[in-house]
């Protein structure tokens, strides 16, 4: 008797749903937890893979030495090189085009490199607003380099004792 | 609403386009605050279910996020509007005006304060019980012109549900009305001085704002719209200013509705207890104030509950809300005549 | 005066949307769009009923006509698709009929108009409604002197809806279905066993 009218109270009084209220409200005047996009941003890891990046040494030349593994082994075959002997006789790029529109960030050029010359940096922010702006060359990924090479170099040394 | 009056008087004179012109500043007066609490209602409802939801709501565009409303309606505007190939033209781009036209014109009757209503009607209860009856209109011809089966079956269960769920609110308006004996909006709210019907009629109280929800296709009872199944239910075809008719007339609803609530069971613009701090408040405000708090409920039942599934709602509908209306009804007018409570206003 | 003159105007007016209204109903090809003219009719016959100062009357036409049995109408007519073909055949078939029907009722309503029986005169006078609530008047005489016949047409409509009701059921064997009751009262002990495994020693 006593279950009966207990069941029959539980669902003329709607309490669960009163419940489900009551603990909805509760998380209305709790402390928010998100992060303020624009101008607070959260952490990265140092493995982090964003926008890519030729790097240089630091004298100033540029690492890649055109031995085309990073476009052998991208898996989106986004990757184009070309290569010609400079006037010094060292083996350079004459053109290195990413398609970022093609990218899959999957890192394995950044592994096949033997020189650390193609990395992929710790930069997400690169949307644009036509797809040509999305075809990146050498010139634009060097710059790319220059820009993050504080972070880039900072990253590697963190990420160092695991490889 | 006085104060248009005296205006109009001192302006305009008594001759008859006087009193057009005076009418016509009473519209705007009613339509223009209107428009814009629904643009706050629709910023209110993300920062309240972000809230929630431990997010912080939109808070980019001016202070708080608070021009919001207006970066939206501004990129609505901006849209293109977009006619399907298959859709019937004329009835297509009637239908959000409808939709739209009907949550404002039954304003006419709600009463702000005591003589301040734009037509103090006799029957102003049923004004309101046959507008928002014809508001199921703009949905089912918008989900058959739009020509696109997502559309159809949204409009369907619309009208399904919104007819449903009419029976339940009459039955229940019936409850409150024994207790009138008015079927005057005014009378309504005066017969309330002493205590507000949410208290004695508090089971009818939940259950007319559980059907309003249903009545405006609210969560849980969102089933028209059922972004998951539907897509967006009868107006996934609109696109640009026709969206912004509909949204804006869904919006109006809710607030409609929530006022009619107010005036139904929570003594429209009486304070709750006639002492000093609380009559000090203008009666106005008390209703702006009440009309807020459902309002709140509205979204905070949002962010609470999922969906109904479809039998469930009908079952609800039919099997449980519209006996136990019934019933009260009976209770009623039996705990009336027993006790000679009967009112004896005509 | 001038009250006078905008009001007839614009009962002309509306009476003349209504006949307009009608007469789609029956003239036009599409079906929805015949329903969405007889819900037009509908509003502007409330509207008319409203320069009578039957209020309840108008507003009774809106919620019952406009607000359910048209919406089913239109239900209806949106989920069938009568095929043009169809339409015509059936239209000339029942068109003697419907004008028999048309020209008796017609007949009945000139008769009225032009006879001089004291009782059919008084029948089509129309009464000055303008007292304060009709809403009230209304309920006096329908609780009162039209009592019996009030309940009677209570009771035909019960039976039609009962009716109605036994013609569509039919309860189904092979469906499932949801036994809310059973739902709602389950328990936290009923469906849930806490075990305490050791560690090692679980399945």
């Amino acid at each position: 008797m006593w279950t009966f009218t207990l069941s029959i109270l539980k669902k003329f009084l709607l309490l669960e749903i009163f419940k489900g209220l009551i603990l909805t409200l509760k998380y209305f005047f709790k402390k928010k937890v998100t992060i303020n996009y624009p101008y607070e941003k959260g952490p990265i890891s140092s493995r982090f893979r964003g926008e890519h990046a030729l790097r240089r040494y630091p004298n100033g030349e540029e690492r890649c030495i055109a031995c085309k593994l990073c476009e052998a082994i991208c898996p989106a075959q986004a990757i184009k090189i070309e290569a010609e002997a400079r006037s010094d006789g060292s083996r350079r790029t004459t053109r290195y085009d990413i398609d970022m529109t093609k990218c899959i960030y999957c890192g394995f050029c950044a592994e096949a490199c033997p020189v650390d010359a193609i990395v992929e940096g710790p930069n997400f922010e690169f949307a644009t607003e036509t797809r040509e702006e999305l075809f990146y060359d050498k010139e634009k990924l060097l710059s790319n380099g220059d820009r993050w090479e504080e972070q880039i170099n900072a990253a590697q040394k963190l990420d160092a004792p695991y490889r | 609403m006085n104060f248009i009056d005296n205006l109009g008087l001192t302006i305009f004179g008594t001759s008859e386009i006087a009193i057009a012109i005076v009418i016509l500043l009473k519209i705007i007066a009613i339509t223009l605050p209107l428009l814009i609490s629904v643009a706050y209602l629709t910023y209110a409802e993300r920062r309240v279910i972000g809230l929630i939801q431990l997010r912080k709501g939109p808070n980019v565009v001016g202070p708080f996020g608070l021009f919001q409303p207006f970066a939206d309606a501004l990129k609505l505007m901006s849209k293109e509007t977009i006619l399907p190939t298959g859709a019937n033209k004329f009835l297509f781009l009637l239908a959000p005006m409808i939709t739209f036209v009907l949550a404002l014109i039954a304003w006419a009757v709600i009463p702000f304060d005591e003589n301040n209503v734009l037509s103090d009607i006799n029957v102003g209860i049923l004004y309101l019980f046959a507008v928002s009856s014809l508001a199921v209109y703009g949905i089912i011809i918008a989900g058959w012109a739009s020509n696109s089966r997502y559309a159809f079956l949204g409009a369907l269960r619309s009208a399904a549900q919104m007819v449903s769920y009419e029976v339940s609110i009459g039955l229940i308006i019936i409850s409150v009305l024994l207790c009138v004996g008015s079927l005057n909006l005014t009378d309504i709210v005066m017969a309330q001085k002493d205590i507000w019907f949410a208290i004695p009629l508090l089971p009818m109280f939940i259950m007319f704002f559980i059907s309003t929800l249903a009545e405006t296709n609210r969560a849980p009872f969102d089933l028209p719209e059922g972004e998951s199944e539907l897509v967006a239910g009868y107006f996934v075809e609109y696109s640009s200013m026709s969206f912004a008719l509909f949204f804006l007339g869904e919006y109006a609803n809710m607030i409609l509705m929530s006022a009619i609530t107010v005036t139904l069971f929570l003594g429209g613009w009486l304070p709750p207890f006639d002492i000093f701090p609380l009559n000090e408040i203008p009666n106005f405000l008390w209703f702006v104030i009440k009309v807020c708090f459902i309002l709140f409920i509205f979204l905070w039942v949002r962010a609470t509950t999922p969906r109904y599934r479809y039998d469930q709602l009908m079952r609800l509908g039919w099997k449980i809300f519209l006996p136990f209306s019934l019933l009260w009804v009976v209770l009623t007018s039996g705990f009336l005549v027993l006790f000679d409570l009967l009112p004896q206003n005509m | 005066m001038e009250n006078i003159v905008v009001s007839t105007a614009l009962f002309y007016l509306f009476s003349g949307i209504l006949l307009l209204a009608s007469v789609g109903v029956i003239s036009t090809k599409n079906p929805v769009y015949a329903v969405l003219f007889l819900i037009l009719a509908f509003i502007n016959s409330a509207i008319i009923f409203l320069f009578l100062n039957a209020e309840f009357l108008a507003m009774l036409v809106v919620v019952v006509y406009v607000g359910a049995v048209a919406v089913l109408f239109l239900f209806v007519v949106m989920m069938l698709n009568v095929s043009q073909e169809e339409r015509k055949n059936r239209f000339q078939k029942y068109t003697p009929l419907t004008l028999l029907l048309g020209v008796v009722v017609f007949l009945e309503i000139a008769y009225i108009s032009i006879s001089d029986d004291a009782y059919l005169t008084e029948l089509s006078k129309t009464k000055n409604l303008s007292f304060k609530n009709n809403t009230v008047e209304l309920g006096n005489i329908i609780y009162t002197d039209y009592a019996l016949l009030f309940q009677l047409s209570g009771i035909i409509l019960l039976v039609a809806m009962i009716g109605a009701i036994v013609l569509t059921l039919r309860s189904r064997v092979d469906t499932k279905k949801q036994n809310i009751k059973k739902q709602v009262d389950v328990k936290k002990s009923d469906v849930i066993e806490v075990v305490d495994v050791k560690s090692g020693e679980g399945a």
